[in-house]
């Protein structure tokens, strides 16, 4: 992932990871302690507010610091709201709000829900929430008429009706009825849904790339113990090819997340290169997911098809972080609109331009 | 061997944008005087010349070489701006394309003073073709294989043999060729061949063309009978040439020339198409456009790796393996989004031509300069598999 200053940042994440969420005491853990456990590591390393500069209560690290630690919270699959706290004091310091140091998430997390806003109250209804019934504020962008603002919503006020993603991860329903939020503040200028659902996205990006990467070096590592037909699997050519093909998908979403993420490190605005660098990242990674995950799968028989085994935490968490911020399908229709819009001789300009 | 694969986000410097202007500038200057068809897919005429005596002047050719053979000691990723400009506008240079991007570092790296003093400007003045001469009738993917055979006689060697599906011998001026000197040893099934750097001049070489299914020319069966090649022109270690040979697969691999070699299609399907896309040629088209964009990101990426001086085999090789089956699929892609377009619509008897010649090239893409299953085994080499 992103250059050497980002590396002291990603190093104590991944220590952290490595002390409090690894996959296989995660994987054994009945009453869900670790959280905790993990949740205090992290907060006293200032991570989950990395995206929040000082002055407003973070830990001021740059973008690409951030994304450095969410390509490490993926590897080990993370399953706690860090990515989505880091998301959440991103958008409150977009409205210059002051983050509470607490877990958060966002809203809303789908491209055409949006949360109105009527004499000071917040209504309507957000989908797919990750995580909302654990966290204790939400920050949400609001829909102002033309123009957005960001809230600051304690949970509580909410009603959230309670569901799980794929890999068993809370993904609530929020009900905002007239809601009166904590804080509340116009959104900069240029700023809008569209915004959040693309930093939204870049973060899944980089996430199931990470993910990725864990998949490719469990699935190797596997071929090369497993013996069959009296030799390690890994000695099969059709194995070596599928492998090989699962390595190129690992390599796809590490070069189109990581470009992603370099892309908005480097941008003070979502213009049309910033869209395109991150819903390739969002479409492409969600591509290199469901193909890696089926291969991954494929390599690892049946013990990879229990519970007990920690490869579902990381090929279920990868396909159905496909579906946050706006899945494939929906960002291909808009990036192909746009594509469309520019015509045949403006389109390679586009792509070189990157 | 690591499962670690490293693609750091390189962005092409700042003297990328005006080279890239130039670049594009001289190719609409010869799109309008004629010189070649940007709608014509790699059907055109490919070898031109005079055309790539004009990029030899503007120093688009041995790019990255010392100043003392004739190159421009720019950079890696300068080169690649030129190589994917000439590729989306489907300029000709086949001629001097292969020199520039794997004969040339070759002959730089293992040729005598004297005859990279004579050769390597010649290159850069886009004076001279090259052809490869490695697949045999017995030995394809199997290079180790090959059997053509150099006898040591007085000054020199003696060539006896074939080589197959040799592109370019028709035109070409020069061939780097691997013969057998010894042959494979137990330990070493790769031991015995040597490089040549033969003239096509040479008496007693024959040069006997074979069709493509496209029905065009490509194709040579290039036979060795008694030919004499001079000492001078051996290269590098005698019996050793397998390690010469894999690094210069390794130029070959990860280029823009891996994935937009059917671009042109997918310009076509956008014009087809229109502005207002309906939703699933908005959604086809808008994976296209990821897939490409990740393509490009990481064969940048490796250009970047190279520039640096680092040798990234496995990365190389998984940016060939997915771009040339995407640029392999691409016409079939994009024959499906078109399927149920308005027949009337403009571009449609140029988007059919496109499509038939996308279709009929397609099946190569995957075989030339390393296949899908050799790269696949490379990587998994690379992966700790093997």
């Amino acid at each position: 992932m992103p250059g050497e200053a980002s590396h002291l940042v990603a190093e104590t994440a991944a220590r952290i990871f490595a002390d409090f969420a690894d996959p296989q005491t995660v994987n054994r853990d009945a009453d869900g302690s670790w959280k905790t456990r993990l949740w205090d590591a992290l907060d006293a390393a200032g991570l989950p507010l990395a995206w929040v500069p000082e002055t407003l209560g973070g830990s001021g690290a740059s973008i690409a610091e951030g994304f450095a630690v969410l390509s490490a919270a993926g590897r080990c699959a993370l399953a706690a709201p860090l990515a989505e706290t880091l998301a959440a004091g991103w958008l409150l310091a977009r409205g210059g709000i002051e983050a509470p140091a607490t877990p958060m998430t966002v809203a809303p997390c789908r491209p055409r829900e949006r949360i109105a806003i009527d004499q000071g109250r917040l209504n309507g209804r957000a989908g797919s929430v990750p995580f909302a019934r654990e966290v204790e504020h939400i920050a949400a962008l609001v829909q102002d008429g033309a123009s957005a603002q960001i809230a600051l919503v304690q949970s509580e006020r909410c009603r959230v009706s309670e569901s799980r993603n794929l890999a068993g991860d809370p993904l609530d329903t929020v009900l905002f009825e007239r809601v009166k939020p904590l804080q509340i503040a116009p959104a900069p200028r240029g700023f809008t849904k569209d915004s959040l659902m693309l930093m939204g996205s870049a973060i899944r990006g980089v996430e199931i790339a990470g993910a990725l990467e864990t998949i490719l070096a469990l699935s190797v590592a596997y071929a090369n113990e497993r013996v069959a037909f009296e030799r390690p699997i890994g000695k099969f050519q059709a194995v070596q090819q599928n492998l090989a093909r699962l390595a190129g998908e690992t390599a796809a979403a590490i070069a189109v997340a990581g470009s992603a993420a370099d892309a908005l490190a480097g941008a003070d605005q979502f213009d049309d290169d910033v869209f395109l660098e991150v819903v390739s990242a969002k479409i492409r990674t969600a591509e290199a997911a469901a193909e890696g995950a089926a291969i991954a799968h494929q390599v690892f028989g049946a013990i990879g098809f229990t519970q007990e085994h920690v490869l579902h935490r990381f090929t279920l968490r990868v396909l159905a972080w496909r579906d946050d911020f706006g899945n494939e399908s929906y960002w291909a229709n808009e990036l192909g609109k746009r594509a469309a819009q520019r015509g045949a001789d403006e389109f390679w300009p586009w792509v070189a331009s990157r | 061997m690591s499962t670690a694969l490293r693609f750091d986000p390189i962005r092409l410097p700042p003297e990328c944008a005006a080279l890239r202007e130039q670049v594009r500038a001289f190719l609409t200057e010869h799109i309008a005087a004629g010189t070649f068809d940007p709608h014509l897919g790699g059907h055109g005429d490919s070898y031109n010349r005079a055309f790539s005596k004009s990029v030899g002047a503007k120093g688009w050719i041995g790019m990255t070489w010392p100043k003392k053979y004739g190159g421009h000691e720019r950079s890696q990723l300068e080169r690649y701006v030129v190589t994917e400009e000439f590729r989306v506008a489907n300029a000709p240079s086949h001629l001097h394309f292969v020199a520039d991007r794997q004969s040339g570092p070759i002959l730089l790296k293992y040729a005598p003073e004297h005859v990279k003093q004579d050769i390597l400007p010649r290159i850069c003045r886009g004076e001279l073709c090259f052809a490869i001469g490695m697949s045999e009738p017995g030995s394809g993917s199997d290079l180790f294989a090959a059997k053509a055979k150099a006898a040591k006689v007085d000054g020199g060697w003696r060539v006896n043999g074939s080589k197959i599906w040799t592109t370019s011998a028709h035109v070409a001026d020069y061939m780097l060729a691997l013969f057998r000197t010894s042959p494979p040893t137990k330990e070493n099934r790769r031991h015995g061949l040597t490089q040549f750097l033969v003239d096509m001049k040479t008496p007693d070489i024959t040069v006997h063309p074979i069709n493509q299914m496209t029905g065009l020319p490509g194709f040579n069966e290039v036979v060795f009978a008694d030919a004499f090649i001079p000492d001078d022109h051996l290269l590098g270690e005698i019996d050793g040439a397998w390690k010469q040979a894999t690094s210069e697969l390794a130029y070959e691999r990860s280029g823009p020339e891996r994935f937009l070699d059917t671009f042109y299609i997918m310009l076509e399907l956008i014009r087809a198409v229109g502005p207002e896309p309906d939703l699933r040629s908005a959604e086809g088209l808008g994976r296209l456009v990821a897939q490409l964009h990740t393509l490009r990101r990481m064969s940048v990426s490796v250009a970047g790796m190279l520039q640096a001086g680092k040798e990234p085999v496995v990365e190389g090789s998984i940016v060939k393996d997915l771009g040339t089956l995407w640029e392999q699929k691409l016409p079939a892609r994009v024959r499906e989004l078109a399927a149920f377009l308005d027949p009337e619509i403009t571009n449609r008897a140029a988007l059919d031509e496109q499509l038939a010649i996308a279709t009929t090239i397609a099946p190569k893409l995957t075989i030339q300069g390393g296949t899908t299953e050799i790269l696949r085994g490379i990587i998994a080499r690379g992966l700790g598999l093997r």
